[in-house]
This record gives structure tokens, C-alpha cells and sequence, in this order.
């Protein structure tokens, strides 16, 4: 029963037919007048010190626009949490794609050639190539112990709840790097003058640009514009980069008096160059009564930052806090640490921290479970959080979730009691390929971390036009996720308006305020909210001032833009009054909510190529009410088949801190033909705080198939994989070395 | 580059086009240069992920491997073209199941679907999902490309 008009709705995308037709344009589309192409000149050792630059003798130079550190107006940093990163190497070289002296050319050819006729001369000095040289500080390359942040939270006391237990476990566990391949690469252009810089391009976060931009030229606020283009796929690897991008593309502007200045990375380049997924390394040791309930554990998780801090201790903090699982623990101990080392810098991808440390506690439950005898799923019924329970932070667990429900539904449908038992059957004779179940519990948090959306104090606003049309005004883009049509209908549920009355501005920011970066699946949560109370402000508006007697909101708006002027409202964030986070003591209510789920996977190994297939996937989750199921389904399902590329396929391989497979074709992302058909399901437990009772979904999905994947891969063969991506290889080492 | 043009001839959409082109230029550029043709896109350049999908005299080619002089008086069809005044079955099918996300894939599966609908190699989802194995996408998990496709075979919404 849908009491809405619109939420809950499959609602055709709204730019839709534009990316259908392809009349939608994209960063590269765009036709400017007077354009220059611009490139990047960088270093091919990881760590160094910059002795010299040369330019090919008898190469008419002349012709380019080239930038160098000392070219930078303001400050040569490209500003995120900390002012750390160079926007340019000056002397000092960090990892092996640092971006050094910058061209540009009215030719994308030229500017290309012109790259390989620039040598820098570098000293080269030992790198850190690894967590266990850099946690061993050989050499120390960061502050004084290559410690970009530690995170510590304690419950009770481990140690002597250990000493308890009927099986005590210890295993360590590795995840990969991981590459976003957004199909569109990074493109960005800048024009930039005294008088103000202008960016546009392929980006998650205009205030992010704003604000790199503004540090660098060191202009005023009003004077820096960045303004996001259609976005081709982004996943967190156009969270921070783009502010590289455009601090580059606006420099070779400026440097060229203010003409146009285009930066497409090639696909190479942006494999190679931009943010990836944190390596990480995970040990757990944990202990458990006879009858499998779970009294100890002690967590050390470590993240591989790479040459800079940029986000990495918010992804270590968010990989901290969902490192017990969805597991009752009555004393705990999770220490992470996000360390340095001479690889570009790892940055957000979707998950951002859980992903890895999600793997570690899902892995480690069905190893306990299998060395207590116990079903995996048994294991889980003891232990899984119930309403009421006390999470890792103390945080009361408020959501009213039925997680061994939730479990059983996912159980149910992939037939995994009967598969559980009859595949080990099955496997025993002289096929060589095997079967395999297993399944995943899982949640993620929703928004800012902590007291995070408190310091964002995130603003979106809406604005009716002389026209009778209704803006949404967010600095939250629209990257495939949805976020243009979620919007739309959330603002027009809220005025009881028609859906075409809704228009989603271009994020600009010199035109939408502030609502905070569109990451940590905090869009629909906390903008769409926003959004929602300023639409129910504007509706109040219109009924306060006589305007909506027959319902008409369009001609309500009309005649009171034309009798006032202007009709804008705001809403800014104010956390729910149960939410009490304490930074100093990670303490209290990590997120507002949770989202729920778990996920389970049918698997075939070959044992002659050791090629895996996914026969089945099953998705069940809990994400407060679905504002739209097509929309959503499509979020869980690419969510999936990227998890699904973590787990099994998807390696970046590492040769001297530089990826050295950074194409396509020896990358291997999921085609059609390697995904089986995945099936999703949703709970909904409409959640008060969110617009129409939704909660965050957008990371949600690819926290759970590694796990499962890897679950059903012990079940199968009976062996312990304890690290993705666990490709063919990496599989038969494994069973051939066991 | 010291090559001498060509004057390159053919049929995009329906329509006698030509351009002044080198004749090692990749057809991907010469598409969105030349003809200003910007749907169709460049996401490798080495012929892995199908965003440069067009139909190059009844074949299926990725633009960004052709050489411009091999389109000489050919007859090729971009995105562009497969809408007439409404969207065309496939594009409708991919609107109401949601088979576009971001939106930079779409261009090369609606052509490549296109493509095997009209070749009638859409079968089942099997036979699909082998034929749209040639482009990539990272948002959908292709589940919702598959039904798109299915559904345009069987006339349905």
C-alpha cells in the first residue's frame, strides 16, 4: 500500500532521454571557443628528490603554456582535510605518478608529443612500498612513525574475556587495491583570471573544487567558482581527485591569460594516476564459548594511505566503526591505523573503509564457525545485533531490524540449507568443478561519520521561478546514482506537486549553497531531508500567504514570485536529538542509522582453469523505505557486481609504487557474461529521519559479496582464502599448496 | 602527422557527410571532431569497452580502433540515430527498466543492442549477455541492459 503520489514510485530517470539520444554532454562534449589541451608531466620513481628539468633542445616551446611550482599564485597544495598534497612536486617526490611541470597546446597531439620531450633528473631515495615496511618505518617517509592516523575502541576487556573462551582464533586477512573504472575518465576544464577562476568537469563534490581552488590561487570565495558537468560514473574516485584536476586545468589557465584549458585523462592515465581502494591488512583474535556465542575481540586494522594523508583517516574511521560486524560483543578492541607509502595516494571508493574491514569479521565468522562445528548460520543466530543491543561504540542499536530474519530470508531464497548439504556430496566425486555456498551479514552506516553532518551544517534550498517552477538547489550531483530524480520526487511529494514542475539546477557554486559533498550514501538521507523540509516550507509559504486554495502550485508560485518578488526556502542539518558522538573516545552514535543486509552466493570452481563463476547472488536488504525500486535495484546491483570484481578479479598489480596494469584490457572489470542475473530484495522499515522514511543505499551493496564469495569458496573446497581479489592464481597456490 | 588528407565520404545516419581528415585518424575523432557527433564516446581507446560502439556498413565496430580511411563510402549509424521523432523500441525498453545510469556506456550498448536485435542474436538472456559482452559498464551490473534488450526483442515496454 503506497499512501505517496510519488515516493516509492519507479520514476523514469529524469535525464533519461538525454543520455539515451545522446544529446547529454559530458566534460569532453563541450565545445569552446579558443580551447587549449592540457597535460601532465610526472615522476617515474616513487621516491626522490627533483635534481633537474629539461626541455628537448631544438622543440619549439615557445608554443606552450608550461607550469611549474614556482607558477603557483597562492599555495602550492591541493587542500582536503589537511594542506599537504603539492598541487606540483617542488623538489621532493612522494610516488611514482606525481604530477611535476604541466603543458598546454591548441593541439592534443603537440601537447602529447611535447610530454615526452621533458626529462626530470631525480636522485632516487629507498621508498616504502608496503603496510609491513612502512609499520617497520624503514625508511620513515611520513611525520615521525609514517602514521597518518590512529583510531582506537575499546569495550570491556578482551584480554581477559579471551582467556575464557572455549576457541580461541587468530587470522589475518588482506584485501586489494581496487580501481573505480568509471567508464567516463577524469575532464575537467579551467579558465582562470585575477578576476575569478571558473572549473567545470566530471566531479562528485563542487565545494571540494571550491575550496582546493580557493587555497591554491588564494582569491576570494566569490571569486572561485566550480560547476559539475554530466558525470560519467564516479563511485568516490571523483570525490577528491578532481580537485587535482581542476587546480592543474585552472593554473595552465592562468598562466595563459585566462584561455580555456582542457584536461582529459586518457584511460591509461587515469587508471594509473587517480585514487584507488585502500589495501588493507586485517588481524582478529577472537574467542567464543562452546556453544559459538562470540565473547572477545581484538581487531587490528591497517590501511594503505599511499603518499598522502588526503581522506584517509575518514576511511580508516569508517572501516574502524564496522569492524566488529553486525555482531554483539560484550568486549572488544578495534585499533586501526591508516600508515604512508610511496604509492599515489588511496582515496574514497565505495564502502570506504568497510569494505575491507567487513571481509575480515565475515571471513573470520565462518572460520570460527567451521573450527566450533557449527553451521556458519547457527554461528550468526547467536551473535547477530538485535534492537536494543550495544554496538562497538556503546551506541544502542535503535533500528528496529530483524537481522536473523533478514538472514533467513536471503537463506531461503538461494536454497542454502539444501546446497549446504548436498554440494559436499556432490563435490566428492570426480567432477572438476565444484559448488559452493556462503553468505555475508553486513551493515553500513548512513552519513557522516560521528559528528560529522553536524560540522558539514549541509544547506540545500529550493526556489520558485517567475514560471511557476520549482528549483532544487544542492551542491549534491548527480552521477548515475539517481540524485536528480530522488530529488524531484521528494520535493515534489512534499509541495503535492507534479513531478515536471521539479527542476534539479546544475551543481554550481556560484549558484547552489553548500549541501555537503555527495558521498558516504548520504544524498537521499540527509540532502534528500533537506530538501524535503524546504519543500514543506515552501508549501507552508504558499498556504500562509493565500496562495493555494484550489491546490495549484504552479500558479500559486506565480502569483506569489509576482507579488513578492522571490519565494526561496532553506533548510539546514540538525541531527536528531538522540544522536551523541564523542570524537576524543569514539564513543556513542557512530551514524544516525544503518543500513541492513545480507547477501549469499552460489559458487562454481573449475579445478583444471580455477575459473569462478557466480551461479547465483541473493540480496536482501534493509534501507528504510525505497524512494524508487527500479533506481535502487540498479544501486544494489552495480553495487554488487563491483563487489563481486573486488572479490574475485579485479587486481592491481604493483610494480614500484606505480599500478602497472592500468588498462582495460589487463584489468578486468565484470562484463554481461561473467555476472549472473542479481536478484534483490528489500525489506523496508521506513526510518523517521530520512525523506519519506529512506536511509542511505548507495555503499551499501559493496560491503557484502567478498565475503560471501569467499565463504562459499571455503565450503566448496574446504580450504581458508583469507585475501581478494582471489583470482585464478591466487586460488590454485592454494589448493595446490594445501 | 606529414600524411596528406583525404577527403573522406560517407553516410552517418541517413545523411551524405564528409570531412578533410588524415587518413590514419581514428574514426572515434573524426565522429566527434568532424562530424560533432559527441554521443558517441571514448572510454579506452583500445577497443576493450565498447563506448565508441557504431555500425559501420552492417557491422559492429568500436570507432576508436577504425581508421577513417576505412569508412570511405561506408554507411554508418551513431546514437544519434536511432530515435526517429520518439525514442526507438530499445531506447523506450532502456528508459522504463533503467538501463542507463551514468549515462556514458549507454551510446555504445543502445548501438550494439541495436545492432543484435536487428541481427536477431537476442535469443534468451544468455545470448544477450554474450553479444553485449563487448561494452562495459560499472554501474548497472547489466541486469537492467539485459531486460532493456529482452524486452525490445519481444516488443514489449
Amino acid at each position: 500500500m503506497n499512501d505517496y503520489a510519488h515516493i516509492g514510485r519507479s520514476v523514469l530517470r529524469r535525464e533519461g532521454r538525454a543520455k539515451l539520444t545522446g544529446a547529454a554532454l559530458f566534460t569532453d562534449d563541450l565545445k569552446i571557443e579558443g580551447l587549449l589541451h592540457g597535460t601532465t608531466v610526472r615522476s617515474r620513481v616513487p621516491r626522490g628528490r627533483i635534481m633537474g628539468i629539461h626541455f628537448e633542445e631544438g622543440f619549439p616551446w615557445e608554443e606552450f603554456i608550461i607550469v611549474t611550482a614556482q607558477d603557483i599564485p597562492g599555495k602550492n597544495v591541493v587542500a582536503h582535510l589537511i594542506q599537504e598534497q603539492p598541487c606540483l612536486a617542488d623538489g621532493v617526490i612522494n610516488h611514482a605518478e606525481e604530477p611535476i611541470l604541466l603543458l598546454a597546446h591548441p593541439d592534443p597531439e603537440r601537447v602529447q608529443d611535447a610530454r615526452e620531450r621533458v626529462r626530470v633528473d631525480v636522485e632516487p631515495l629507498p621508498p616504502v612500498l608496503s603496510i609491513e615496511d612502512s609499520l617497520r618505518c624503514d625508511p620513515v617517509i611520513w611525520g615521525e612513525d609514517n602514521i597518518f592516523k590512529t583510531i582506537l575502541i575499546t569495550k570491556g576487556d578482551p584480554e581477559r574475556a579471551r582467556a575464557k573462551g572455549h576457541l580461541q582464533l587468530e587470522a589475518t586477512y588482506y584485501t586489494g587495491a581496487q580501481e573505480h573504472v568509471y567508464i567516463e575518465p577524469n575532464a575537467i576544464i579551467g579558465e582562470a583570471t585575477p578576476d575569478g577562476v571558473l572549473v567545470r568537469g566530471s566531479m562528485q563534490c563542487p565545494y571540494y573544487v571550491h575550496h582546493a581552488l580557493h587555497e591554491l590561487f588564494q582569491l576570494p570565495l566569490d571569486k572561485v567558482r566550480a560547476a559539475q558537468v554530466e558525470t560519467g560514473g564516479a563511485f568516490g574516485g571523483k570525490e577528491d581527485y578532481p580537485s587535482m584536476l581542476a587546480c592543474h586545468a585552472a593554473l595552465l589557465s592562468w598562466k595563459a591569460g585566462g584561455r580555456p584549458v582542457k584536461i582529459v585523462y586518457d584511460r591509461e592515465e587515469d587508471m594509473a594516476c587517480t585514487t584507488k581502494r585502500h589495501p588493507s591488512r586485517t588481524r582478529i583474535r577472537s574467542a567464543f564459548a562452546a556453544d559459538g556465542t562470540l565473547l572477545s575481540l581484538d581487531v587490528e586494522f591497517l590501511l594503505d594511505g599511499g603518499a598522502y594523508m588526503t581522506l584517509s583517516p575518514v576511511v580508516l574511521s569508517r572501516g574502524a566503526l564496522h569492524a566488529s560486524g553486525p555482531y554483539r560483543c560484550p568486549d572488544l578492541r578495534i585499533h586501526a591505523r591508516a600508515l604512508a607509502t610511496n604509492t599515489p595516494p588511496h582515496g574514497a571508493f565505495r564502502g570506504f573503509g568497510a569494505p575491507q574491514s567487513l571481509f575480515a569479521i565475515e571471513r573470520h565468522m565462518d572460520e570460527a564457525a567451521h573450527r566450533l562445528g557449527l553451521d556458519p548460520a547457527e554461528l550468526r543466530r547467536k551473535n547477530l545485533l538485535r534492537t536494543g543491543d550495544a554496538m562497538a561504540t556503546g551506541q544502542i542499536m535503535r533500528d528496529e531490524v530483524d537481522l536473523i530474519a533478514l538472514m533467513d530470508r536471503a537463506l531461503a531464497e538461494i536454497r542454502y540449507a539444501e546446497k549446504r548439504a548436498s554440494y559436499p556430496v556432490l563435490n566428492a566425486g570426480d567432477e572438476p568443478v565444484k559448488r559452493g555456498v556462503g553468505f555475508s551479514v553486513f551493515m553500513h552506516g548512513g552519513g557522516f561519520t560521528g559528528s560529522g553532518e553536524t560540522m558539514l551544517h549541509s544547506v540545500a534550498a529550493l526556489e520558485g521561478t517567475a514560471d511557476g517552477q520549482v528549483r532544487v538547489l544542492a551542491a549534491s550531483t548527480e552521477m548515475g546514482q539517481g540524485a536528480n530524480t530522488v530529488f524531484t520526487q521528494v520535493a515534489a511529494e512534499a509541495l503535492q506537486a507534479p513531478l515536471d514542475l521539479i527542476v534539479v539546477a546544475t551543481p554550481d557554486t556560484g549558484v547552489v549553497p553548500n549541501s555537503g559533498p555527495t558521498v558516504a550514501s548520504r544524498t537521499t538521507q540527509v540532502v534528500g531531508k533537506l530538501i524535503q523540509d524546504a519543500a514543506l516550507a515552501m508549501r507552508k509559504t504558499l498556504l500562509d500567504a493565500g496562495y493555494l486554495q484550489d491546490g495549484d502550485v504552479a500558479a500559486a508560485i506565480r502569483a506569489y514570485v509576482a507579488q513578492h518578488g522571490t519565494l526561496r526556502t532553506e533548510s539546514q542539518y540538525q541531527k536528531p536529538d538522540f544522536v551523541q558522538w564523542d570524537d576524543t573516545t569514539y564513543r556513542g552514535d557512530a551514524y544516525a542509522t544503518y543500513a541492513w543486509a545480507c547477501y549469499a552466493a552460489d559458487l562454481r570452481i573449475d579445478l583444471v582453469t580455477y575459473e569462478t563463476q557466480v551461479a547465483d547472488f541473493v540480496t536482501v536488504q534493509e534501507v528504510g523505505r525505497v524512494l524508487n525500486p527500479t533506481l535502487a535495484a540498479g544501486q544494489i546491483e552495480g553495487g554488487v557486481a563491483q563487489g563481486i570484481g573486488w572479490g574475485l578479479n579485479e587486481e592491481v598489480i604493483w610494480r614500484q609504487g606505480s599500478m602497472a596494469n592500468h588498462q582495460m584490457s589487463n584489468y578486468l572489470i565484470a562484463t554481461a557474461v561473467d555476472l549472473p542475473r542479481i536478484r534483490v530484495f528489500f525489506e523496508e522499515r521506513p526510518y523517521a529521519y530520512g525523506p519519506g522514511g529512506a536511509k542511505g543505499i548507495g555503499e551499501l551493496p559493496m560491503d557484502g559479496p567478498a565475503p560471501a564469495l569467499l565463504n562459499a569458496v571455503q565450503h566448496a573446497l574446504q580450504i581458508t582464502p583469507r585475501q581478494v581479489p582471489m583470482t585464478p592464481e591466487v586460488l590454485m597456490d592454494l589448493v595446490e599448496g594445501a | 602527422m606529414t600524411t596528406q588528407k583525404i577527403l573522406l565520404k560517407l553516410t552517418v545516419n541517413g545523411e551524405a557527410r564528409q570531412a578533410l581528415v588524415h587518413p590514419m585518424s581514428r574514426l572515434l575523432d573524426v565522429i566527434r571532431e568532424d562530424f560533432c557527433l559527441t554521443g558517441t564516446k571514448e572510454g579506452c581507446g583500445e577497443g576493450e569497452c565498447g563506448a565508441c560502439s557504431v555500425i559501420l556498413d552492417g557491422s559492429l565496430v568500436n570507432a576508436c580502433l577504425v581508421p577513417a580511411i576505412q569508412a570511405q563510402g561506408s554507411t554508418m549509424r551513431t546514437v544519434e540515430g536511432l530515435a526517429g521523432v520518439d525514442l526507438s523500441p530499445l531506447q523506450q525498453a532502456f528508459l522504463h527498466h533503467g538501463g542507463a545510469q551514468c549515462g556514458f556506456c549507454t551510446p555504445g550498448m543502445l548501438v550494439a543492442g541495436t545492432y543484435l536485435l536487428e541481427t536477431d542474436a537476442v535469443q534468451d538472456e544468455d545470448r544477450a549477455r554474450e553479444g553485449l559482452s563487448g561494452n562495459l559498464c560499472r554501474c548497472t551490473g547489466y541486469v537492467k541492459i539485459v531486460d532493456a534488450l529482452l524486452a525490445a526483442r519481444e516488443g514489449r515496454p
